[in-house]
């Protein structure tokens, strides 16, 4: 059975748990919840990267920024490493769960290689439904459709779910130009919203925040107590502030998890129940689908729900799945399907499969380089294994730096619900990177040396040897010096005595 | 219709030139639970809902009354206990916006999630599943399905516009990990089990 959950930085764990939500004697940890009570000391909050065009995101000097804030890299390190625990615990509970992923990658590639037609289906059972369909090639012509449908029915306010395809479309800020009134309804992207920030996770926005940061954020914007950092006054002051926004918002937004195209359905997962508020209080329902998420019928739904939340949070399903067929009875439903670059993912031989991705953030929680730097030190919509796959097929030049922040451990690969091959695709992509000189003259150089080397065999093994006895005595300057990032924040470990070759030479080398 | 056609020919010129034929996905039902209706129970509880037991007096509707007694608005969907706020004379879901208790019942429920499904039809006022404070939800012992696969089987997802799983109340742990009931949505979700036929009786 499953090892019982181990914490990383014991010191966090709170001497009470004064708040615990206990049934059956179980203290509840449902949804992002942590299975033990946690607490950090007030620090000012690291921010992220430093964005200067499409020049390069360093994502090194912002996950600096972010390790020497001991409190917020403790916190965000423990938190996530707890969701991935609660994510093994819920997969040792369902013997099938080697084969849910196997059938849930399966389906994915099926649907990926007949998506024309299954966006085809979709779109005419959607029709038949009274739900009116667009398309749009990009962010900008998703923005202006959604522009078009608010004016058209005069609608100044839109209250709207967390969609990770806005965020790519650059939505919120397109909105704020054209005075339309944009009040995100999660919690955790509330949040962001009010700090001017993006999210830092695909599924919990504001996790590397502590929560003297959120009473500051909301002292600042919704009048809270600045001196009261008590989460569950911080979560009852935001539930009271936006609940008049959302009964007087004049349409409502909502993502999509998935698209039926048997049945022309939507299904939008969340914990909050905020999606549902969004669809079903305003008349007016804007979606805005991903045309990757597309399945093909209503039985492989089945597969994805029961991996997803287990996935993300260790939570057997998310507390609303909600399924949309068509409008209500007076009301006006409207879907957009975006491509934005995925169309031409999907002939790219090497890395089509990162659009099976159904983004439940399991990767970014084993991830130990994203444990450590915090999701905004990437500088890009994804973050994490799955951004360093993703956000290069959007600009190569500004992530060119990305799929290095990586140790290449697989861990990445092992959990993801939906078997990407995640930490292969990054190292193709450090690859095609350098091939297409996107990558820095330092690490080009080491790369160009180290490709000369590794085609020599013998002297392969004569640097290896001398390396090994060079790292046992060189000065800690040479090794530990900004050209090598290896050497930052952590030790080199001890060289070898011999190395494998000269050691399989002496003992086993006379052998046949 | 130009982007349209734009983006299914770009997707037409892209697709990977690969086999990959689509898997037949078994109901996983193989091994159920001895009790339908204990797993669901066990399975509602971590989730964050309350199962309300049959009190001993055998009067199934008593731990309802008891939650409302000190409620102002009450508004029922279902024949078996009255509200005060007739769900017919709604005209927008923001007149629903001061409801402490809302009582629906339940298509059906999922023993493995201890999920229960809400339709547009079970709830008359779609909103009114979110914006009430509290929700109690009435769910016959026989509209039990052991998992999600056998779930998605049925006829709901088929005719209705709008179908929802709920699985506990509202929650998040945006905030440090810390659990809280009631993020928008209600703050607490119980499950009353009745079996159908009361509704015939009640008439």
């Amino acid at each position: 059975m499953s090892t019982p959950p181990v914490m990383l930085h014991p010191e966090l764990l709170a001497a009470d748990d004064t708040h615990a939500i206990v049934r059956d004697d179980r203290r509840l940890d449902h949804a992002e919840a942590a299975s033990k009570p946690l607490r950090s000391r007030p620090e000012p909050q690291p921010r992220g990267a430093k964005i200067h065009g499409s020049r390069p995101v360093d994502q090194a000097e912002a996950a600096a920024r972010f390790i020497a804030a001991p409190e917020h890299e403790k916190m965000h390190d423990e938190r996530l490493w707890d969701l991935r625990q609660k994510r093994d615990r819920e997969m040792h509970g369902i013997p099938e769960w080697e084969e849910l992923r196997s059938l849930a990658s399966a389906i994915k590639e099926h649907t990926l290689t007949h998506l024309d037609e299954y966006l085809e289906q979709f779109e005419a059972n959607a029709r038949s439904h009274g739900v009116h369909v667009h398309w749009a090639h990009d962010a900008a012509e998703h923005n202006r459709i959604v522009h078009g449908i608010l004016s058209d029915h005069g609608a100044k306010s839109l209250i709207k779910s967390k969609s990770m395809l806005t965020e790519e479309c650059g939505f919120r800020p397109y909105m704020a130009s054209v005075g339309i009134e944009v009040i995100e309804t999660d919690l955790g992207e509330r949040i962001q919203q009010l700090d001017n920030e993006d999210p830092s996770h695909v599924v919990v926005p504001a996790v590397h925040k502590l929560r003297t940061d959120v009473a500051e954020v909301f002292a600042r914007t919704i009048g809270t107590d600045p001196a009261n950092s008590d989460v569950h006054y911080l979560a009852e002051a935001q539930r009271e502030a936006t609940r008049p926004l959302i009964l007087a918002a004049d349409a409502g937004m909502t993502g999509c998890n998935f698209a039926v195209a048997e049945t022309g359905t939507f299904v939008v997962c969340t914990n909050e129940g905020n999606a549902d508020l969004s669809a079903n209080v305003p008349k007016l329902h804007i979606a805005s689908i991903g045309i990757e998420k597309i399945i093909p019928r209503l039985e492989h739904l089945a597969v994805f729900i029961r991996l997803l939340s287990r996935s993300a949070l260790g939570s057997p399903v998310t507390q609303y799945t909600s399924h949309f067929r068509g409008p209500r009875a007076g009301g006006e439903m409207h879907v957009v399907l975006v491509d934005n670059g995925r169309s031409e993912r999907l002939g790219m031989e090497e890395f089509w499969t990162s659009l099976k991705c159904i983004r439940c953030g399991a990767c970014m929680n084993t991830c130990p380089v994203y444990r450590r730097s915090g999701g905004l030190s990437y500088g890009a919509t994804y973050s994490g294994p799955i951004g360093l796959i993703i956000d290069p097929t959007f600009n190569q030049r500004k992530y060119s730096n990305l799929p290095f922040a990586s140790t290449l451990n697989g861990s990445c690969t092992n959990v993801c619900p939906v078997k990407i091959n995640i930490h292969e695709q990054i190292y193709a992509w450090r690859r095609v990177l350098v091939e297409r000189h996107e990558t820095p003259l330092a690490k080009r150089a080491a790369m160009k040396a180290a490709g000369e080397l590794l085609s020599r065999p013998a002297a392969y093994r004569a640097a290896i040897a001398a390396a090994d006895v060079a790292l046992a005595h060189l000065p800690r300057f040479v090794i530990y010096n900004g050209l090598n990032a290896w050497g930052r924040h952590r030790e080199v470990p001890h060289p070898p005595k011999q190395t494998f070759h000269s050691w399989y030479q002496a003992n086993r080398g006379g052998k046949p | 219709m130009s982007s349209r056609d734009d983006i299914l020919a770009s997707i037409r010129a892209n697709l990977p030139r690969v086999d990959r034929p689509l898997p037949d996905v078994p109901l996983f039902d193989d091994d159920p639970p001895a009790s339908l209706l204990a797993a669901f129970k066990d399975s509602l509880h971590r989730m964050g809902g309350v199962f309300l037991d049959p009190p001993a007096s055998g009067d199934l509707l008593e731990p309802v009354r008891e939650k409302i007694a000190g409620a102002k608005i009450v508004c029922s969907t279902v024949p078996e206990i009255a509200g005060n706020r007739d769900i017919a004379g709604v005209s927008t879901p923001q007149d629903l916006a001061d409801v402490d208790f809302a009582i629906v019942r339940a298509s059906f429920a999922v023993a493995e999630t201890g999920s229960v499904l809400l339709s547009d039809a079970d709830l008359q006022v779609n909103a009114v599943a979110y914006l009430a404070q509290h929700l109690i939800v009435l769910l016959d012992p026989a509209d039990i399905v052991v998992n999600l696969h056998h779930a998605y089987r049925r006829p709901e997802f088929h005719d209705r516009h709008y179908v929802s799983f709920h699985t506990g109340p509202s929650a998040t742990a945006d905030i440090e990990g810390v659990l809280i009931h009631g993020a928008q949505g209600v703050r607490s979700l119980s499950v009353l089990p009745v079996a159908r036929e009361a509704e015939n009786t009640a008439h």
